[in-house]
């Protein structure tokens, strides 16, 4: 090793530490504690004890568990598909609008930054089975609208129409993305006379694919770890638990029921289901994702 | 013509689902600005209303009551000093006629106040003056009611003092925030330097394992971390919500580093020829050239820690200690499902900070929003 390079090595590492720093004492030691608790029985106040796979086998005979991996795992799968389809249709209008194409899109992106507990207060109220406004205009339509949040059958549904009210975070990366498609594409389109289908199909969604599949990614991560809606709107989870997602009684478990062993084990499924997703996505998308310059 | 009609269409689709969008917040500000009774009715209304009576020249805000279409009267009993309002047929001499369960008459004494004479012409309803308590209703003819527009900007101040400890969480709120920008802009910059602007054997490998940090959910980190905070003795202080943004967070020095690696390389070469500090580099020469990047930085921490829920769930005890988010969530579960006024109007507090702050940095916002995603 040269000088410079030593030199180089030791600036660089000095200039990282605080990330050094915040990987050992906030990523790191977490990781590691977090899985030696998970195979203990604890509850902060006393030493934990080794318990071997106990809580990972409790998991498997615990309803409750079951009921909220099935209540998140419902949500995603109609919350993502749901919201890809409807950011990416949003922002390939938006694309083609000419007239208040920056209104529109501060429109459709404002609820976005309406902060989580603000939104699940808002929608808490908008989806109040008597005077909320979601009932009041099925009304005019002439549909008696359900319970929302008090009807077991329809939490779930609640909570997805609520994602997609803040697909606008969403629509403004598509939108940046489609602007980076080159024209002259398109127009080489039109000479061969296709089709607005066959422009999307075979121009756009492969050129940004590579961000549908980034959001796909963000999209898994953040869904299966949804807590402040449903723990705002449902609390405990709703009535017969219809609503309690996974982030809710692991959370529950860790500073209600005082059982951090267990909630850890839970975090580490959890882990792995993101894992699981996220290699499955990655490897049924890989021949359908376009990279420029590849 | 076919183009005029596809782009009609476009735009037609657009403001359909803009309006959509939009309505829920119109509905969250319509509710916030009226009186309680007004948020429960069916059908329901848009804009907030008051109903004013005409009294002595001066315009008296009321409610109102029950209409009247028979012939009565205003009375006042001379034993219990209530008013009444009773029909004319249940008096007799100066006496109300009033009957017990039993089905025994007995004759109440009474003084009548007003008498009023109902006919199909002119209609009286009881009115109740705003501000006055309830004893205090009088009576009015229809014609001499008028309704107005009357948004009820008083429910701000009334939910802020419902709220408690209002000033004390945006207080505990904008503190963190500062304080998390200001940690979260600094130290990921000097991570972000170290991962871009020098070349050190091993960079790349460690940027690697500094992105994959990023895919370990929270929840798995949350139990070790609240156990060292309460090692530290730490809970229910604010301090285990800021002092980890003083240690670069993965996703900040990713956004820093992809916008460092753009500046040309001949910039701090020439400074180190002339004997520059390496600090002296970043700080006086890299640092200015990068506030955009920098700004988006700062306002993506702004955002995650005003609205961070978790954090401040999991963390706080003390109700003087919440933040805002933890606060609305607070009066939510003690006053909710009632005082919808009053929620809708907290909740809009909440929002509005974060709704303005994107009004005047807009373009970084969009710009940052992009960058995440296209470059990612």
């Amino acid at each position: 090793m040269t000088r410079i390079e030593r030199r180089n090595l030791f600036l660089g590492l000095a200039f990282i530490s605080p990330w050094i720093v915040g990987l050992l004492v906030f990523t790191l030691y977490p990781v590691g504690a977090s899985l030696f608790f998970s195979f203990c029985d604890y509850d902060v106040l006393q030493k934990p004890v080794w318990v071997g796979a106990l809580n990972y086998r409790d998991m498997f005979t615990d309803e409750v568990f079951w009921k909220s991996l099935y209540n998140t795992l419902y949500f995603a799968a109609f919350a993502l598909p749901l919201g890809l389809v409807a950011s990416i249709l949003t922002a390939v209008l938006l694309n083609r609008a000419v007239a208040g194409r920056s209104v529109l899109r501060t429109i459709y992106f404002l609820p976005s930054l309406v902060p989580v507990v603000a939104g699940a207060v808002l929608w808490w109220w908008i989806l109040n089975g008597r005077f909320g406004l979601l009932n009041h205009a099925l009304r005019i339509v002439g549909i008696d609208g359900p319970q929302w949040l008090a009807d077991e059958n329809w939490t779930k549904p609640s909570l997805v129409l609520m994602s997609l009210w803040g697909i606008g975070n969403s629509v403004v990366i598509y939108l940046a993305a489609l602007q980076d498609v080159p024209r002259s594409l398109y127009e080489s389109a039109d000479i061969d006379g296709a089709s607005a289908w066959t422009k999307l199909r075979h121009i756009t969604l492969p050129l940004i694919s590579p961000v549908i599949y980034f959001n796909l990614i963000m999209g898994i991560i953040g869904s299966l770890q949804v807590f402040a809606q449903p723990y705002v709107m449902l609390g405990g989870g709703g009535p017969n638990r219809s609503a309690l997602f996974y982030a809710v009684y692991l959370f529950q478990n860790a500073f209600q029921y005082r059982q951090m062993g267990y909630a850890c084990a839970m975090a580490w499924i959890l882990f792995l289901i993101i894992l699981f997703l996220t290699w499955l996505a990655t490897h049924t998308s890989r021949k359908h994702i376009y990279y420029a310059g590849q | 013509m076919r183009r005029y009609i596809e782009r009609g269409l476009v735009h037609l689709l657009l403001l359909a689902g803009a309006s959509l969008f939009l309505l829920p917040l119109i509905w969250m500000l319509s509710t916030a600005l009226k009186p309680i009774e007004q948020t429960m009715s069916i059908p329901p209304t848009w804009i907030p209303y008051q109903y004013f009576v005409t009294r002595g020249g001066e315009s008296v805000p009321v409610r109102l009551g029950e209409s009247i279409d028979v012939p009565s009267c205003v009375v006042r009993r001379k034993d219990t000093g209530a008013r009444l309002l009773v029909p004319r047929s249940a008096l007799s001499n100066g006496a109300l006629r009033q009957s017990t369960p039993q089905g025994v008459e007995t004759l109440v004494p009474i003084e009548v106040l007003k008498d009023i004479a109902a006919s199909p012409d002119t209609v009286w309803v009881r009115v109740m003056p705003e501000n006055l308590p309830s004893s205090e209703w009088d009576v009015a003819e229809v014609g001499n009611i008028v309704r107005r527009v009357a948004p009820r900007w008083e429910n701000f101040g009334r939910a802020i003092a419902a709220m408690k400890y209002f000033p004390a969480y945006l207080m505990n709120t904008l503190l963190l925030c500062v304080l998390t920008v200001v940690g979260a802009v600094f130290s990921s910059a000097l991570a972000a330097y170290g991962f871009s602007r020098i070349n050190w054997p091993g960079r790349n490998k460690v940027f690697i394992l500094a992105l994959a940090t990023m895919m370990i959910p929270f929840p798995v980190l949350m139990v070790p971390m609240y156990c060292l905070f309460r090692w530290l003795g730490w809970i229910g202080t604010l301090r285990p919500l800021w002092v980890g943004s003083f240690f670069a967070g993965a996703f900040n020095v990713f956004l820093l580093r992809q916008f460092f690696m753009t500046l040309p390389k001949d910039l701090s070469e020439a400074a180190r020829i002339d004997g520059c500090g390496e600090f002296r580099i970043f700080w006086q020469i890299t640092l200015p050239l990068c506030r955009p990047a920098l700004m988006v930085v700062g306002l993506f921490q702004f955002m995650f820690t005003w609205n961070d829920f978790l954090g401040p769930l999991i963390y706080l005890t003390d109700q003087k200690d919440f933040t805002l988010a933890l606060g609305l969530q607070f009066f939510q579960s003690q006053h909710g499902g009632t005082e919808w006024h009053y929620l809708m109007a907290a909740g809009l507090l909440v929002a509005l900070p974060i709704i303005v702050l994107f009004f005047f940095t807009q373009r970084s916002f969009v710009e940052g929003i992009s960058m995440t995603g296209v470059k990612g």
